[in-house]
């Protein structure tokens, strides 16, 4: 950031480290907060994952005993299941939906706004909004198999909040439902700047529409796709609240999710030490997805 | 620091002369439902009225759950309330030892809680290293099986007066449509049915061994093999009750869809509200009607350190009030729970709430499971019991190897 700054920077003083001084100055507090914050935070959570701290933090030292009961317990390997099943079937669906519905808006229809603006509303909801009126919609007593049952087909059934090999399902239509706005709306941002030009060369060359998709528009969107995929895999890290609001890790254990499983630890359990490591648990697998990522952004700024 | 002290010393100089110093206490609890919020007030009018102090209400909605995460961050966080509840148990236990609750062992001595308080195990699980640092409120028990007379009677069978011929009256119900067993999904609830078929299939002893010794040999044994065994039957029983709240289950015994419910005593106020009598239109088994036990879980409240002389006083003035006789008949008639204290006469009480009296007087009790595990280990049996409840694949034997192993770790 203060590279950046700097470049537009006036006559030169002497010493390198008082070149933009002010902004500097400015700067330390964000710094500090940043540092202690986040950095601070993380390592003292890394460090109490090394504890058997209960309600309150204490260093006494279990070596990796937290890492052991976790990966032993099968609450936990039910939710790393289940975040992975989510994981990867909302991550190609938000992301082929999202596409697929830019590339339908920006094709010139008429009510453009009208159906942009009906995408995106589910973004506008929290999830726990979202999980309350799904819960009620997939409810057998009142909701789609009820209505459906109504109109005469006595033999529906469709109840996959209370099936545990269906209620990942049920997950993954409210996931889908809240959050492919968003990445509808970012696609169509990308859509947008790909110059009208590129399209006119396309269409001289006689090249049909779908290809100049798939072989023209959408490598040229790579950055683009980069950013969604980066918020849709953060997003689904964290799936907390969704679950909480329709199912609370039912039936049984079988819709449990990482993330509630450190929130139960930590302060329903009173077991810090055990919450940490699964929480350091998380904070591995955001690594992995982002290192990559970081690293390429940095290797291409350098380019 | 010289100056702070001085400061606070100058205002107390101040209040001390002002005669009486009226202090707002505020007072966290998660009681929010109907009967819960009545039972509360009465504690918050008799406050008001008996001391110049006022009652700052802050109730946590959502569940104890919720709540205690909340109540606990603030006393850690150095934001703490004038008073608060938690269960019977060690849910404060590490807030005690770390010095954070104030000691209520003079006030304890000076009105002799422990000749009245009773049984008297609530008060040990306020005390630590012989210092009191609670006051225990209430009793509520988990041994009840509540039975819809009208379900049976649409069934054409008798009421089951216990859990074999609850067992045995199951099939007819389920040809007449009904459920057998109302029980709804979450983790608590299957935890506390299983609890509850422990002490009343695996008898005391075995129970107290598991639970009190931690003993895993006895829970590996046959004692606990029946248990598990019943616990699969009651699974089968309660595989069509597709409910998540207690309140909705035992809605479904009210509305004679469902035979019974395993639930503890909070769920009579609901056969109230709905305006049946017991013994006519449902019947309460405690003990399952096999052995006639209460466990005496509850609620207890204490009284974070404030550092502040008024304050102190004034927590101290609402513990005593809380204890008092006056306090205990008003708060747990509308509660529907039973008093701490052996020294007072409950007539108005209803049939069931009656029965747990007379149980209670003989000191057929045990101690709450909250009372002898820590809630990590209730955590992890937890999410044991709402799998093995859930899933109909789940063998008996599986479930009770991994019970033996949870019991083996426990602390």
């Amino acid at each position: 950031m203060s590279r950046a700054r700097s470049g537009g920077a006036r006559a030169r003083p002497p010493i390198r480290l008082f070149r933009n001084f002010s902004s500097k100055l400015a700067a330390i507090p964000m710094v500090l907060v940043g540092l202690g914050v986040f950095v601070g935070g993380t390592i003292w959570t890394i460090v109490h994952s090394f504890t058997d701290s209960r309600l309150l933090p204490r260093l006494r030292w279990v070596g990796f005993d937290q890492y052991e009961r976790l990966w032993s317990t099968r609450r936990w390997l039910v939710s790393i299941e289940n975040l992975a099943v989510y994981g990867i079937v909302s991550l190609v669906l938000t992301m082929c939906l999202g596409f697929l519905l830019a590339a339908l808006l920006d094709r010139k229809i008429r009510y453009e706004d009208t159906f942009r603006t009906i995408f995106l509303y589910p973004f506008a909801l929290s999830f726990i909004v979202t999980g309350l009126v799904w819960q009620w919609i997939l409810n057998p007593e009142f909701g789609i198999q009820s209505i459906v049952r109504g109109l005469g087909i006595s033999g529906f059934n469709f109840d996959p909040l209370y099936n545990p090999d269906l209620v990942i399902i049920g997950l993954l239509i409210a996931g889908l439902w809240q959050g492919t706005g968003l990445i509808m709306v970012i696609m169509l941002a990308g859509l947008r700047g790909i110059d009208e030009d590129i399209w006119k060369a396309c269409r001289v060359d006689g090249i049909p529409v779908w290809k100049t998709y798939v072989v023209v528009i959408i490598p040229m969107m790579k950055p683009v796709f980069v950013t969604a995929l980066v918020l849709v895999t953060s997003g689904i890290v964290k799936l907390y609240d969704l679950v909480v609001a329709m199912t609370s890790g039912g039936p049984g254990i079988s819709s449990e999710v990482p993330a509630k499983y450190v929130y139960d630890t930590l302060f329903t359990r009173q077991n810090l030490g055990q919450g940490f490591a699964a929480s350091t648990m998380m904070l591995v697998t955001v690594a992995i997805i982002l290192i990559p990522w970081a690293y390429m952004q940095f290797r291409e700024k350098r380019q | 620091m010289k100056k702070t002290l001085a400061l606070l010393a100058s205002t107390s100089l101040i209040s001390v002369g002002s005669a009486a110093f009226a202090v707002d206490l505020e007072v966290t609890h998660w009681w929010t439902s109907g009967g819960e919020a009545a039972a509360v007030a009465e504690f918050a009018r008799l406050f008001n009225e008996n001391t110049e102090h006022n009652w700052v209400d802050g109730a946590i909605a959502g569940s104890g759950g919720t709540a205690r995460p909340i109540m606990i961050g603030r006393i850690t966080g150095g934001d703490p309330m004038g008073a608060t509840q938690f269960n019977h148990g060690r849910q404060a236990e590490e807030l005690v030892e770390a010095g954070l609750m104030l000691d209520l062992t003079d006030l304890a001595e000076a009105e002799g809680w422990r000749d009245f308080v009773n049984p008297t195990s609530l008060l040990d699980s306020c005390t630590l290293d012989g210092r009191i640092y609670c006051v225990p409120i209430n009793i509520h028990s988990w041994q009840w099986l509540w039975l819809s007379h009208k379900a049976y009677e649409d069934a054409g069978v008798p009421v089951p007066t216990n859990w074999d011929e609850f067992v045995a009256a199951a099939p007819a119900l389920e040809e007449a449509g009904k459920i057998p067993l109302a029980m709804g999904g979450q983790p608590w609830q299957s935890n506390g049915a299983f609890g509850v078929m422990a002490i009343a299939l695996a008898g005391i002893e075995a129970w107290e061994a598991v639970h009190i010794d931690q003993n895993a040999e006895v829970a590996a044994g046959p004692e606990y093999a029946r248990v598990f065994e019943a616990a699969a039957q009651a699974r089968a029983f309660s595989a069509r009750s597709n409910v998540q709240d207690w309140n909705q289950a035992t809605n479904l015994v009210i509305t004679g869809q469902a035979g019974g419910q395993i639930m503890g005593d909070w769920a009579q106020g609901e056969f109230q509200v709905a305006g049946l009598v017991a013994g006519e239109d449902y019947s309460c088994l405690p003990g399952l009607g096999v052995n006639e036990i209460i466990s005496t879980g509850g609620d207890a409240f204490y009284f974070p350190k404030v550092n502040n002389p008024e304050v102190e006083a004034a927590q101290l003035e609402l513990a005593s009030l809380m204890i008092s006789q006056e306090a205990q008949v008003a708060f747990n008639l509308k509660k529907g729970s039973l008093p701490v204290r052996g020294d007072i006469d409950l007539a108005a009480a209803n049939d069931c709430m009656q029965k747990g009296l007379e149980i209670l007087a003989t000191g057929a009790i045990l101690p709450d499971a909250n009372q002898t595990f820590s809630p990590d280990t209730q955590g992890q049996i937890e999410d044991l019991m709402v799998e093995f409840w859930n899933d109909p694949n789940f063998s008996a034997e599986e479930a009770q190897r991994l019970y033996v192993e949870i019991i083996a770790s426990a602390d």
